[in-house]
């Protein structure tokens, strides 16, 4: 992880976004992992890994709440950060630009969708 | 037998087209591409990304001779090489990640160098966020080429074919018009008839003459000829001299618009554009002590690669017509910034525009030429600033004021950093430079720059309290 990468580098462990704080941007995972935290009554759950190429942080970007959850370096990880601004403006011109954040969400919608699925049919069968 | 296309409805569902051009791209329609710089690839990427969402199957080759795997000008696109912070987020967003392969050295910051003194600016997050890669594989004596690099132009044309895109490695001779469909034509083979040509072959190609000669209304855009160089110093002594900024240079010599130093692995690229860049330019240029002071032991090393290429200064003009779109440096770039950013633009609009509004010339009119012609308007304030610049150059009490305030500003955090933000986002293109100039007008900008007009003339050795480091000269009050 030397001269060749872009964005910024975490130290395994170290917080990239942190639940509750406010958020003007979005992130890229340019090399290595992360993994996205949340915290309810006092314990950590962890919800997922991100790898190369993965996006956090978007929904700050949509709306203006705090950030859902916390997202720690797994390992060495280097990170690129979306400014809202640059993104929001751009957008205006050239809506296609949010194609593919729309994509992951949706995806992750999904995923939730068939969580969700399952908790409740866990749920009833106990 | 022609396959059904998408039809009107299935267009008019997502929403981005209200009449539909009875010219449209259609099922199986062939698309040819005149050149596989970044307009090229990026056209063909953003045109089977787009055809996907609806369901458009079109096919797409893309004339390009070089493969941009050979070492020195052969197999080079010739650019300074920095992919901007604007294009770096925007790629980002759109799924496309630059790879340590392909990026040289993650940039951070710019170093301004004067002769009143040196200032470093750094990004506004303290990140890496510009890239310096190579257009082609490197510097021609730069020995055996390293295996775990790849060009810009190559990475992005990859992407293109792993979207389908087929690649003809032909140079084209000539583009004709018969029987109401393009026709493209090679050295060898018979000519090939098109439904759509997107003609993405840079500033220096032998094609843009025989589509001059088609009479649509196109004019080759003007050209100014630039000079750029590459030196061999190895990584240690690049971090060591350079680091991770891009080093520009302020300097008091006619004809000179901008000169930069760029590191990139084991090797410094030096770019310089103005109005008439010749031999006795780059040597005066060269022989300037703030250039000297870049390089162990101030002396300049010898160049392994060389070059004098042109740039795009002035806009083509009616970049369009029935069927036929001139992207990048063929039709309009960004002035002196980001041409990269600007064929990234032009070509996602002219792909926008033939996938949802159609590819007659009405089409290309209305929904592409307002990019061509917001980046032309925007060059034209670009030239203004530039002007600008050059009094800056010229006179002593401005240099001194410019460094004094930005020194001073790179000592705090927070948001008042006014020159910084102006200078960082002049060099790095990341803003229009209709923006940047407003943003020069606020009253706060002009009173600080008034009150560092005053205290670093008045008393010049206050220079040595900010945050640049002054040249002895200076630090004197001389
Ligand atoms: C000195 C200098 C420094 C620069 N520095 C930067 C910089 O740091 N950052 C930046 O963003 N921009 C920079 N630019 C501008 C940038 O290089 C261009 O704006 C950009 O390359 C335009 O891309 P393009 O695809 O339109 O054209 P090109 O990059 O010129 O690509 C055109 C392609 O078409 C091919 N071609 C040409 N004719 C034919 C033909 N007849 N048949 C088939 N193929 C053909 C060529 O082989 C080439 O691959 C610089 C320019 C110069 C001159």
């Amino acid at each position: 992880m030397g001269i060749r990468s872009l964005g910024k580098r975490y130290r395994s462990g170290e917080s990239i976004v942190c639940q509750g704080a406010a958020g003007n941007c979005m992130y890229v995972i340019q090399e290595g992992q992360a993994e996205v935290y949340r915290e309810e009554n006092g314990r950590e759950i962890r919800m997922a890994v991100l790898k190369e190429g993965d996006f956090f942080g978007e929904m700050s970007i949509f709306d203006r709440e705090v950030r859902a959850a916390t997202v720690k370096a797994l390992g060495d990880v280097r990170v690129l950060t979306i400014d809202k601004k640059t993104f929001m403006r751009r957008i205006q011109k050239d809506p296609s630009l949010a194609f593919d954040i729309v994509r992951t969400m949706s995806q992750r919608i999904r995923q939730l969708n068939c969580d969700l699925a399952e908790m409740r049919a866990r749920e009833t069968e106990k | 037998m022609p396959r059904p296309s998408a039809s009107i409805e299935d267009r008019l569902a997502v929403g981005l087209s209200e009449r539909f051009d009875p010219v449209a791209l259609e099922n199986g329609s062939r698309v040819g591409v005149i050149g596989g710089g970044p307009a090229g690839s990026f056209f063909s990427l953003f045109l089977l990304k787009m055809a996907e969402t609806i369901g458009l199957d079109v096919d797409i080759d893309i004339y390009e001779p070089r493969h941009f795997v050979h070492k020195g000008p052969a197999g080079c696109n010739h650019c300074g090489g920095i992919v901007s912070e604007f294009l770096v987020q925007l790629l980002a967003a759109e799924g496309f990640r630059l790879p340590p392969e392909v990026v040289q050295r993650g940039i951070d910051s710019y170093m301004l160098h004067m002769d009143v003194g040196t200032v470093r600016i750094d990004t506004p997050l303290q990140e890496k966020r510009i890239a310096a890669v190579y257009r082609g594989n490197g510097p021609r004596d730069a020995g055996p080429a390293p295996t775990h690099v790849v060009g810009f132009d190559r990475h992005l044309q990859d992407l293109a074919v792993s979207r389908g895109a087929k690649i003809r490695r032909q140079l084209v001779n000539q583009v004709s018009w018969e029987e109401d469909r393009p026709h493209v034509q090679c050295s060898t083979g018979p000519s090939e008839v098109y439904d759509l040509v997107a003609v993405a072959a840079g500033i220096n190609s032998n094609v843009l003459q025989p589509i001059e000669g088609l009479e649509f209304g196109y004019r080759i855009p003007e050209a100014a000829r630039t000079f750029i160089c590459e030196f061999h110093l190895g990584e240690a002594t690049i971090r060591e001299h350079l680091g991770t900024s891009m080093h520009l240079f302020l300097l008091d010599i006619p004809h000179l618009e901008c000169a930069a130093i760029i590191p990139k692995g084991d090797f410094v690229t030096l770019c310089l554009l103005g109005d008439k860049i010749d031999d006795s330019l780059v040597t005066t240029f060269l022989d300037a002590p703030e250039v000297r002071a870049c390089f162990p032991k101030a002396m300049v090393p010898r160049t392994v690669c060389h070059c004098f290429p042109r740039i795009n200064v002035k806009a083509a003009v009616r970049p369009f017509t029935d069927r036929i779109v001139l992207i990048g440096d063929s039709g309009v770039a960004r002035l002196y910034k980001d041409g990269i950013g600007s064929a990234y633009r032009t070509a996602k609009a002219a792909a926008r525009t033939a996938v949802f509004h159609g590819i007659s010339d009405e089409a290309f009119a209305k929904h592409y030429w307002p990019t061509c012609r917001q980046i032309d308007v925007d060059n034209s304030i670009g030239r203004f600033m530039f002007t600008v610049s050059h009094v800056i150059q010229k006179t002593r009490p401005t240099r001194r004021a410019l460094f004094r305030m930005t020194a001073t500003e790179q000592t705090r955090t927070g948001n008042r950093r006014h020159m910084s933000s102006v200078l960082w986002d002049l060099f790095t293109g990341s803003a229009p430079y209709r923006e940047i100039l407003l943003r020069t007008f606020r009253p706060a900008f002009v009173a600080r720059l008034g009150w560092n007009l005053v205290a670093g003339n008045v008393a010049p050795g206050s220079l040595a309290s900010a945050n640049g480091q002054p040249t002895n000269g200076d630090a004197n009050g001389h």
